[in-house]
């Protein structure tokens, strides 16, 4: 189902003589285009040429007239109460301008409304090696750090948490004073339908424990920021930043300016995948030194500090308990999940629901309950990386399907297909699931890496495996309660012919900015590099909510249709009008607007703006989008819902070294379902880059600490941290499913964090298939897979992985009957909620109805 | 080659710190001549004393590759050298790989195939792959991989540097290549 | 940005005059090849010299001379990437080639010189990290600090020499001609390392390294076999460097297994040697040898991969250091 050679298929967006229904928004009505011209073609990026010439300037590049250089002195403690800060020394250094400690800067900020709970720079507590408690700013970067190293700190230390474990069994000292009891951050427990009913009458249960350590985004480009002050009131901050706006609204709330006088640049980020969607320090405090030295003020951080800001993937520990039919299928399902937070808050309260809300959209799970606890340790804070919360449980649930399958002597293939959720319909925690390519997905990695001739039939050592995944295409709610737009985007046509485009979004290299100009192009019927991009600017753009969640293609990309649309439609009228032409019969295309029945009749495109112009003044437009509301109406319904999911599958082929329990993986195929490529360059290269990231996971990333007076980061270095390098990357294979979501502009899902999510269970199930040992954790480390292997040699279970989970006070869940068993989304315990009929209530599997959307 | 740094007229400036310190080299083929502080890396001079910022920089400490430039054109990385030590040699950045306004053939590979995502570590792997292609027109792609993995890429997974690395060698012996088909739709 | 710190810098163009100006500032100077050791360290203000004297400008220090019969003299600067690619080196010590183009990365070995990589600082996960780093731990007795965070109750401190071509110097039994303002000294590889991490040269730091001559090549062949995760950048985290000399029928009659990156400097297993003299190097001498490095081996837990494993693995790769010399 492939595209080859370029052809827009059949039932993509617009075209002639198509017989299906273009699915997926798309243009349409007056001024209706022959054509995708851009849409699915293999554009050069807009901003390749001056990546490639070296001129697209990073947010480190970036220099001011009197820039002064900011550094931050840092914890040296784990967890401590800040006695005393003596900055007169530092103060006194020749060419220090300021020295700023937190009690310039009492107001919390966070990036989540519920957690609130940090300080640009510590007040009177510090939370983990590396939370920053003073800033200067200095005539340059040598003398700031001068100045840093002449700051006298006295802590009085506290009992650090360096764990889950020590956090539920350590109440006192508490790291926050909000939350729940003790270092319990937050706790979910959730229902949906009896799962110890269906448990009971299940064929087979399986009880698996799985463990996922923390790992880090490591982008290339170390966090900057650089900030400047005008003496009108105004500050103006540019930022390696994936979220502006979040930003934009934190800096206004911490520097106590009205947000209209605060001004957040996203400058393109040297790599983001989620590392850069936080609000962070550094970028509060250059507005603050800003401010108060009246200067430009710079901040680079250093690589160290990199790992310090982390936000990345939380360390889970997860038991799953399942129960299946005899042939294979899901009746029930009991997830638990206890996640180490870091010190702070973050976007840890949606983390925690992430490690519950997607185990539903692969496979049909008829009964699910779901119970998580977040803790906070004394480590640099957990957040959102590519994928958010969902390849932990992902890899516990992929594993354990496979075990499942070979406890009945089924094939793991044939367990999976029989499961897949049904297209357009919904699931047992009211997710609306759309299109769901995920069956022709494993079709064809199935096919493409002759699965059935490999898999239990290589030499011993080397192996294949199979896993699926799944992702959102945007989060369905906004961080922050309201009911605007999640993305908006504006048009302004030239006069010659030139259109400029601005929408808040952010390029972290994903592409962002050439998916804006490419759809735009594709509904105006001109060349991409006729328009001009301007993004991630609080002052000139419209908001969008920033580049997480993977929600920009299909967010930002309605906008921009509708605002594409909307500056057609004076265009579309003015060339009728002096052509004697129906609208219906126009056609953009070409850089021209023309008949379709007499091609050469037509404008130029400038002349079609020129005539509008002349007709009805000065054209702009603006468009914008709002995801469907979410069917779900219990607490944490927010977490979960969004307007399309994508899906992916992959094959691992591995060579372990039984004498060592090394594992090289030689190649992966993935499938990836992507509804529609804007651009299939971009779509390839965001599945090639997260079966990167996922390899490295699965291999041998890990954020480790050491419990050397306190919890210190273990290697907090890219020679240590271990990124893969050309020698480890191993070939891929790559297959695109095109299955249009009637959500997506042209039909098109995300791409950008699903195709990660199969690679690190491929890669486990295929070192089981290879050498007969079970790693039930990630890393898949040679120690453990070495360990496994020596256990099963003698008799023991060929198994490395936890063996048991802390003790955790569960809450009574909130029960929420799954559709198929009535209700109307609420929990039964609220005070709202209607039993209502079953609205299927012909099948097993209910059929959301779409007229409803 | 130019004369040795000298061994004498060590100086202190005002603060005690030790006095700038004179290079002359060539960058990009254009002589260049500045001033710096004598502990300052080819990285910061480029940077901060020339403005030439496409050389990017990761770690600072060889860990990462993201600061290779060619000196006498050999690829190193400019974090490691000090500034001095470019005296009389040729640099050559990002910034000196097109022709005039004409991208160099490796560079027009990148952005058609889309190696550049995030774009950070690009100079250094069209910098290595310049060299590479300059001593073996037709590499292998093992030889690709072993060339380049001088460099950590976080976003790309090195797939389509390969792919653009090929169509530049491609292009470069004089052979009519255009991008492949299965590296732009998958297969 | 991580900057060096303050420095004097001085480039000669001889070995005297370098030599000359080390010894003026005493123990302040520090010599520089590569500088892929050096800065990094100094970035990290693990080592902060107060004069910096160059070696690149030295060309006699890049010369390789002499021929495979009577011994090969490689000049300290020579770069990993030229050792790498010598023909006369790849022919004669096909080991010290590939020992080379092992070392960390392609443009590191272009910096990197086989000098640099003999005298390469010891490394520890303790140590090797920036000031601030270090003070959360409240440093460390190789630098800043009183103890030793591998092994807490030690006196000595435990860094390990991350060297690849060290341990094949030593099994080759290779000499280092030394030059210091009292004149020239040769020093046997095998005598060269420390057992102590912080104290890990037997030569003063005002000598400087003027080259490494090679034994000659008759009638023994040599192997490394290097462990590390990743296949460029990384430090090796068990090293095996071994000799042997065969009679005609393939007996063993010299043996030396050395191991590298396990202790604070290469660790000649003598009895591993011991073992396969007067053997063929059968799967069962070699599986013995390996097994006898085993047990000697004792990597600590101050490099990547855990201390355990790294022992647990030291047999298959001595056995695969040996099989590759049948």
């Amino acid at each position: 189902m492939g595209v080859s050679n370029g052809t827009p298929k059949d039932n993509g967006a617009n075209g002639h003589g198509q017989t299906t229904e273009p699915v997926g928004r798309h243009p349409r009505g007056e001024g209706e285009r022959s054509d995708s011209a851009v849409v699915g073609k293999p554009f050069v990026k807009v901003d390749s040429r001056s990546k490639v010439l070296g001129t697209m300037k990073f947010a480190d590049d970036l220099t001011l007239p009197r820039m002064l250089h900011a550094k931050l002195l840092r914890s040296t403690e784990a967890h401590a109460r800040i006695v005393s800060i003596d900055t007169t020394r530092a103060e006194a250094l020749e060419g220090v301008y300021a020295v700023l400690t937190g009690r310039s800067m009492p107001i919390t900020y966070g990036i989540l409304p519920v957690s609130q709970d940090e300080h640009a720079l510590c007040v009177d507590r510090v939370r983990y090696i590396g939370d920053p408690v003073a800033a200067v700013a200095a005539v340059d970067e040598e003398t700031a750090e001068a100045a840093c190293r002449a700051i006298d700190v006295v802590y009085e230390r506290l009992t650090a948490i360096d764990s889950v474990k020590t956090a539920l069994e350590t109440p006192e000292p508490r790291i926050h004073d909000y939350g729940e009891e003790g270092n319990i951050h937050k706790r979910v427990d959730l229902e949906f339908g009896n799962v110890d009913e269906a448990l009971a009458s299940s064929h087979h249960v399986r009880e698996d424990l799985f463990f996922y350590e923390g790992n880090t985004h490591l982008p290339l480009e170390q966090h900057a920021s650089l900030a400047e002050w005008h003496p009108d009131g105004k500050v103006t901050l540019w930022s390696s930043t994936q979220t502006p706006h979040y930003v934009h609204r934190a800096l206004a709330k911490v520097l106590e300016l009205p947000p209209s006088r605060v001004r957040v640049v996203a400058i393109p980020n040297g790599g983001g995948f989620g590392g850069k969607s936080d609000i962070f320090n550094h970028e509060i405090v250059v507005a603050k030194l800003a401010m108060v030295t009246g200067r430009p003020v710079k901040i680079c951080l250093t690589r160290e500090e990199v790992f310090y800001c982390h936000r990345g993937r939380h360390p889970v520990l997860m038991r799953f308990r399942t129960g299946v039919d005899e042939r294979g299928r899901i009746l029930g399902m009991h997830s638990q999940t206890y996640i180490d937070g870091g010190a702070y808050g973050s976007y840890g309260v949606a983390s925690t629901f992430y490690t519950g809300a997607l185990q539903t959209v692969t496979y049909h799970v008829d009964r699910y309950k779901f119970d998580s606890v977040r803790c906070f340790t004394n480590k640099p804070p957990c957040g959102p990386k590519r994928g958010h919360g969902t390849p932990q449980p992902r890899f516990g649930l992929e594993v354990q399907i496979d075990k499942i399958a070979a406890d009945l002597g089924l094939d793991p293939i044939e367990v999976r297909k029989q499961n897949l959720v049904e297209p357009h319909s919904m699931t047992a925690n009211w997710l609306r699931v759309g299109s769901m390519g995920l069956g022709p997905c494993i079709d064809k990695v199935v096919e493409g890496s002759d699965w059935y001739s490999k898999f239990r039939k290589l030499p011993y050592g080397r192996g294949v495996g199979l896993a699926c995944g799944s992702y959102l295409s945007g989060a369905g709610l906004p961080i922050y309660w309201n009911d605007m737009p999640h993305s908006g985007v504006q048009i302004k046509l030239d006069r010659s012919g030139g259109v400029a485009v601005f929408c808040g979004a952010t390029d972290i290299g994903q592409g962002s900015d050439s998916v804006l100009a490419f759809i735009v192009a594709d509904v105006l019927g001109i060349d991409p590099v006729d328009i001009r991009v301007v993004c991630g600017d609080t002052d000139l753009t419209p908001v969008d909510l920033g580049s997480y969640s993977s929600r920009v293609t299909l967010m930002m990309g309605n906008a921009a249709i509708e605002a594409a649309e909307r500056a057609r439609a004076p265009l579309a009228e003015a060339v009728s009008k002096k052509l004697s032409i129906p609208r219906s019969r126009l056609v953009f295309g070409g850089n021209r607007v023309f008949d379709a029945e007499n091609p050469e009749t037509g404008v130029t495109f400038a002349e079609a703006v020129q005539f509008a112009e002349t007709s009805i003044g000065t054209i702009g437009s603006t468009g914008s989008y709002k995801p469907p509301r979410a069917p779900g109406r219990y607490k944490g319904a927010g977490v979960g819902p969004s307007p399309a999911y994508s899906y992916s599958a992959a094959v691992a082929e591995v060579d372990v070294d039984p004498e060592t329990g090394l594992v090289a993986v030689e190649r992966i195929w993935i499938a990836h379902d992507i509804g529609r490529s804007i651009n299939p360059t971009l779509v390839m290269g965001q599945v090639e880059g997260s079966v990167y990231m996922g390899l490295g996971e699965a291999l041998m990333e890990a954020m480790e600490y050491r419990g050397n007076r306190g919890v210190v980061h273990k290697f907090p270095s890219m020679l240590e941290y271990k990124s893969p390098t050309t020698m480890e990357m191993c070939d891929v294979v790559t297959y695109l499913i095109e299955d249009p979501d009637p959500n997506g502009p042209y039909g098109a899902k995300e791409v950008g964090q699903g195709p990660l999510l199969p690679i690190m269970p491929a890669v486990a199930n295929a070192v089981f298939d290879a050498v007969g040992v079970r790693v039930d954790e990630v890393p898949i480390s040679a120690e453990k897979v070495l360990k496994a292997i020596l256990a099963k040699a003698e008799g023991k279970d060929g198994r490395y992985g936890p063996a048991k989970t802390p003790a955790v006070e569960w809450h009574e869940p909130h029960r929420v009957p799954p559709p198929w068993e009535g209700g109307d989304g609420r929990a039964i315990d609220d005070p709202k909620h209607m039993p209502v009929p079953l609205a299927d209530p012909s099948g097993h599997r209910y059929k959301h109805d779409m007229s409803g959307d | 080659m130019s004369a040795p740094v000298p061994l004498t007229h060590i100086t202190r400036a005002r603060n005690g710190r030790p006095a700038k310190r004179r290079a002359q080299f060539t960058v990009n083929g254009e002589p260049v001549d500045v001033l710096f502080a004598p502990h300052k890396t080819l990285l910061e001079v480029l940077r901060e004393d020339l403005n030439l910022t496409g050389t990017k920089h990761g770690c600072e400490l060889g860990e990462c590759g993201a600061c290779a430039v060619l000196v006498d054109g050999e690829p190193v990385l400019a974090c490691l050298v000090l500034g001095l030590d470019a005296e009389g040699r040729d640099v050559t950045t990002v910034e000196g790989m097109a022709d005039g306004p004409a991208l160099h053939p490796i560079q027009e590979a990148f952005a058609q195939y889309g190696a550049a995502q995030c774009g950070y570590c690009t100079p250094s792997f069209m910098l290595t792959a310049q060299v590479l292609l300059e001593k073996n027109p037709s590499p292998s792609r093992d030889e690709i991989r072993e060339a380049l993995s001088s460099s950590i890429c976080r976003c790309t997974g090195y797939v389509k540097i390969y792919e653009a690395v090929e169509l530049a060698a491609a292009r470069m012996r004089g052979e009519e290549a255009d991008i492949l088909e299965e590296a732009i739709y998958g297969r | 940005m991580l900057r060096l710190p303050d420095f004097d810098y001085y480039a000669p163009s001889t070995a005297e005059e370098a030599v000359r100006v080390a010894a003026d500032h005493g123990p302040d100077a520090a010599y520089v090849a590569g500088g892929t050791d050096l800065y990094p360290n100094m970035k990290r203000r693990q080592q902060t010299p107060a004069v910096v004297v160059g070696l690149s400008r030295i060309s006699a220090l890049r010369e390789i001379t002499g021929e495979a019969s009577s011994g090969l003299r490689i000049g300290a600067g020579v770069t990993l990437t030229r050792l790498a690619e010598d023909e006369r080196v790849r022919a004669a010590y096909p080991s010290v080639a590939y020992a080379a183009s092992t070392i960390s990365t392609p443009l590191l070995r272009n910096m990197g010189t086989i000098g640099g990589n003999l005298l390469l600082d010891t490394r520890c996960n303790y140590y090797d990290q920036t000031y601030e780093w270090r003070k959360s731990i409240d440093f460390c007795m190789k630098r800043d600090g009183e103890i030793c965070w591998v092994a807490p109750s030690s006196p000595k401190c435990w860094a390990v020499n991350s060297s690849d071509e060290a341990p094949l110097m030593v099994a080759l039994d290779a000499k280092l001609r030394f030059v210091s303002p009292e004149g020239e000294r040769e020093i046997p590889a095998r005598e060269l390392y420390g057992a102590d991490g912080i104290n890990y040269l037997t030569k003063r730091p005002d000598e400087l390294l003027l080259d490494v001559c090679l034994p000659p090549a008759n009638g023994w062949r040599a192997a490394y076999v290097k462990l590390r995760r990743r296949a460029s950048f990384d430090f090796p985290v068990l090293g095996v460097a071994a000799r042997v000399k065969t009679a005609a029928d393939g007996t063993v009659e010299e043996a030396t297994v050395v191991l590298g990156a396990v202790h604070p400097s290469p660790r000649i297993i003598e009895e591993a040697g011991a073992v396969l003299v007067g053997r063929k190097l059968t799967d069962e001498a070699i599986r013995e040898a390996g097994e006898i490095a085993q047990h000697l081996a004792r990597p600590l837990d101050n490099t990547d991969f855990l201390p355990h494993w790294r022992k647990q693995v030291v047999a298959t790769h001595v056995g695969r250091a040996l099989a590759g010399l049948r």
